[in-house]
């Protein structure tokens, strides 16, 4: 079970790493919907060994929200933002912001080294660790990214991250939260997802490195 | 019972502006007795004699609570929920005829909707108890006004809108992890319930590090959303291109709802040793203090100046939390409380402005005392009340905090802040001057008259900011106190 979940750890940063990485925006959906699928299995094996039902709903709202709600709506909202065949602008490049990213995964090692010593579970060693890293590499694609899209997604990262470490480091917290958090995520992507459509409308890209007007000079 | 009234009055007056009717007028109205009715049952509940720094109602088995601090920020919230509503009477009016843009009223009884259902999800912020709940809350702030923020409908009302929300999930997804890795902490302890009253019971026998760790992700991540530098970028969008009365409770309330959660860990950070959290408060506060003051020279929209007047006043709160001890902690509350009232009654005044002149350019705006006395004196108020002029209400706050400071020592930061408060001072004073006072330009004399509703609105908002700079009545200030003692331990 440990190296199973590992294993889904493991792949887990791979493909936070692919969504910094990804040219098209076409790949960062395919690679969220797998990241939120290693997610989801991660919280049912965890929920297995902490004998949660918590964490096994957890699995099932990831499940539904995020690889077959929120891709379909983005799917059929923004066929023509979706298919688009051009490169995402990016701040920096693409070897740079991996550099970068590697960076931050040592730095939440480090971070969160302290707690770790306070418990000996292997669970831990791996979740903990990776769902922090995961919450900062999206907040980084976040700042990186210049298109509405791709910013939703480095977002949804950060969500999946915190999750990630959430189900092992509170497996037991009510379901209330868990349900309504996860609950947000889809009202979120809704609510984005309409203002990138209006957006779009209004100024004819979701280019959001073009939106200027409001700046101090 | 109080608390659940209070939830419950927003949400059947959001039934109410939903039925179909013709116009809107039902819903501005319903809109306006449900806050006041709000208002009423708040401060009953805040004045009751039942209620101290650490105890008060409690209901639905503990879910719902209140103390004095709690009190305080719900009756604050309701406060300017009303005046607010008051206000959007008139400007919705005012838009639905002379704005450009074509409305719908069904569009304007969304708005109401939305009104009521932000208003209840500030309400829901202090009053429960449990902190996973409380998460939930703050993000159901942000789902809900990013479509006041966006209801203009303009390019750069939905850039702001856009802005608004990316920022404030990134941070609302690092407080999540704060707020878990809190109940990791207590959870060892071997208390179950996810309490504010509990954690406060739990924090002394709780390991420092998740302390440390959790209050440093919830500072950052709740610190985004009360627009501390440097995640502040999103506020100065939001606040200024939003409708007057939203920003008002954007400004005024909403970022001090999410000051409230990292307050609420100060006093558990009192049991480490060498109490951590101060150095950072501190830091985090005087550098948005120092960032808004210089960024509020240069701006050119008087609606932008007070948002980032607003950032300045969340660092001065920050620092003087950040100071610690009995007379800082007071100091801190009535600069929450002399914010929110004196700050509400700026962004009615910018919406008046905008209302008489139609422009939210700065040097567009001249000898407006002249074009339009009611809003060209409120907002020479409203300049001098925020920018800390006695005899206003934020010049007291900013005083105590000053000798509070003083005379614990801290002759640095409050050197620091003194001078950042007074660069800020004249920033604020050289703009509204020349709006003010000037030579009028010929186009602007367009529009003179204001809608009746806001100067009511106007005129009630005005109370508090002038009477709490000469004398807080008793009961307000017993309140504060409570305030002031459970941000100690």
């Amino acid at each position: 079970m440990i190296q199973v979940n590992a294993l889904a750890g493991g792949l887990f940063i791979l493909t936070v790493f692919g969504i910094v990485a990804m040219r098209q925006v076409i790949g960062i959906l395919r690679l969220f919907v797998a990241q939120s699928i290693l997610l989801a299995g991660s919280a049912c094996i965890l929920g297995y060994e902490y004998s949660s039902i918590h964490l096994f709903v957890v699995a099932g709202i990831t499940v539904f929200t995020k690889a077959f709600l929120i891709p379909w709506l983005l799917y059929h909202m923004l066929t023509h933002e979706i298919h688009a065949r051009r490169e995402i602008t990016q701040v920096f490049n693409i070897p740079v912001s991996l550099f970068i990213s590697a960076g931050l995964v040592i730095c939440s090692y480090f971070m969160v080294r302290p707690l770790l010593n306070t418990d000996p579970s292997a669970f831990l060693r791996v979740n903990l660790p990776i769902g922090v890293a995961g919450l900062f590499i999206g907040g980084y694609a976040v700042i990186a990214r210049r298109e509405a899209l791709p910013q939703l997604f480095g977002i949804l990262t950060m969500e999946n991250g915190a999750f990630l470490a959430g189900a092992c480091i509170a497996p037991n917290l009510p379901l209330m939260a868990e349900l309504a958090a996860a609950f947000d995520v889809l009202i979120i992507a809704l609510v984005v997802g309409l203002l990138t459509r209006s957006i779009n409308k209004r100024t004819g890209t979701t280019l959001v490195g073009r939106m200027t007007r409001l700046k101090e000079e | 019972m109080e608390l659940f009234i209070i939830l419950l009055i927003p949400v059947i007056v959001t039934f109410v502006c939903i039925i179909p009717v013709k116009g809107y007028m039902l819903s501005a109205r319903a809109t306006i007795i449900g806050s006041f009715a709000v208002l009423v049952v708040s401060s009953s509940m805040a004045f009751a004699p039942g209620l101290s720094a650490h105890g008060g109602p409690i209901a639905f088995g503990g879910w719902l609570f209140c103390d004095g601090f709690s009190a305080l920020i719900v009756l604050l919230v309701s406060f300017v929920g009303f005046t607010a509503s008051l206000f959007s009477l008139g400007y919705m009016k005012r838009m639905e005829t002379e704005m450009e843009t074509e409305y719908e009223p069904g569009q304007f009884r969304i708005y109401y909707a939305l009104y009521n259902l932000f208003l209840l999800s500030m309400l829901a912020v202090p009053i429960f108890s449990n902190v996973a709940l409380v998460w939930i809350a703050v993000e159901l702030t942000t789902l809900l006004s990013v479509f006041l923020v966006g209801f203009e409908n303009s390019s750069e009302a939905l850039e702001a809108a856009w802005k608004y929300v990316v920022l404030t999930c990134m941070g609302a997804a690092i407080a999540l992890v704060g707020v878990l890795i809190l109940y990791w902490g207590l959870r060892l302890t071997g208390t179950d319930q996810f309490t504010w009253s509990q954690l406060f019971h739990a924090a002394p026998k709780m390991q420092p590090v998740f302390l440390k760790t959790a209050f440093l992700f919830i500072l950052i991540g709740f610190g985004t959303k009360a627009g501390l530098v440097p995640l502040h970028t999103w506020l100065p969008d939001a606040h200024s291109q939003a409708p007057s009365p939203v920003c008002a409770l954007l400004s005024g309330i909403e970022t001090t709802t999410a000051l409230y959660i990292i307050i609420r860990l100060v006093p558990l950070m009192t049991t480490i040793s060498g109490n951590m959290a101060s150095p950072w408060l501190i830091t985090f506060g005087m550098i948005s203090v120092g960032t808004a003051a210089f960024l509020l020279i240069q701006v050119k929209d008087y609606k932008r100046l007070f948002a980032f007047s607003t950032i300045e006043h969340m660092g001065i709160i920050l620092v003087a939390v950040g100071l610690a001890g009995s007379a800082a902690n007071l100091g801190a509350v009535s600069q929450i409380v002399a914010h929110t009232i004196t700050k509400s009654f700026c962004f009615f005044a910018a919406g008046a402005t905008l209302l008489v002149t139609g422009t939210r350019d700065i040097s567009r705006v001249r000898g407006l005392i002249r074009t339009s006395p009611a809003a060209g004196a409120a907002l020479l108020v409203g300049g001098f009340a925020i920018a800390g002029a006695p005899p206003f209400a934020v010049f007291v706050s900013e005083f105590s905090i000053i000798r509070a400071g003083l005379a614990a020592g801290h002759y640095l930061v409050i050197g620091g802040l003194v001078l950042f408060i007074v660069i800020a001072f004249c920033g604020i004073m050289s703009h509204i001057n020349g709006m003010v006072f000037g030579i009028p330009l010929e186009k602007t004399a367009a529009k003179p008259v204001l809608p009746a509703a806001c100067k009511f609105a106007l005129a009630i908002a005005v109370v508090p900011v002038v009477l709490f700079g000469i004398y807080y009545p008793h009961a307000i200030h017993t309140l504060m106190q409570f305030a002031a003692l459970s941000m100690g331990r």
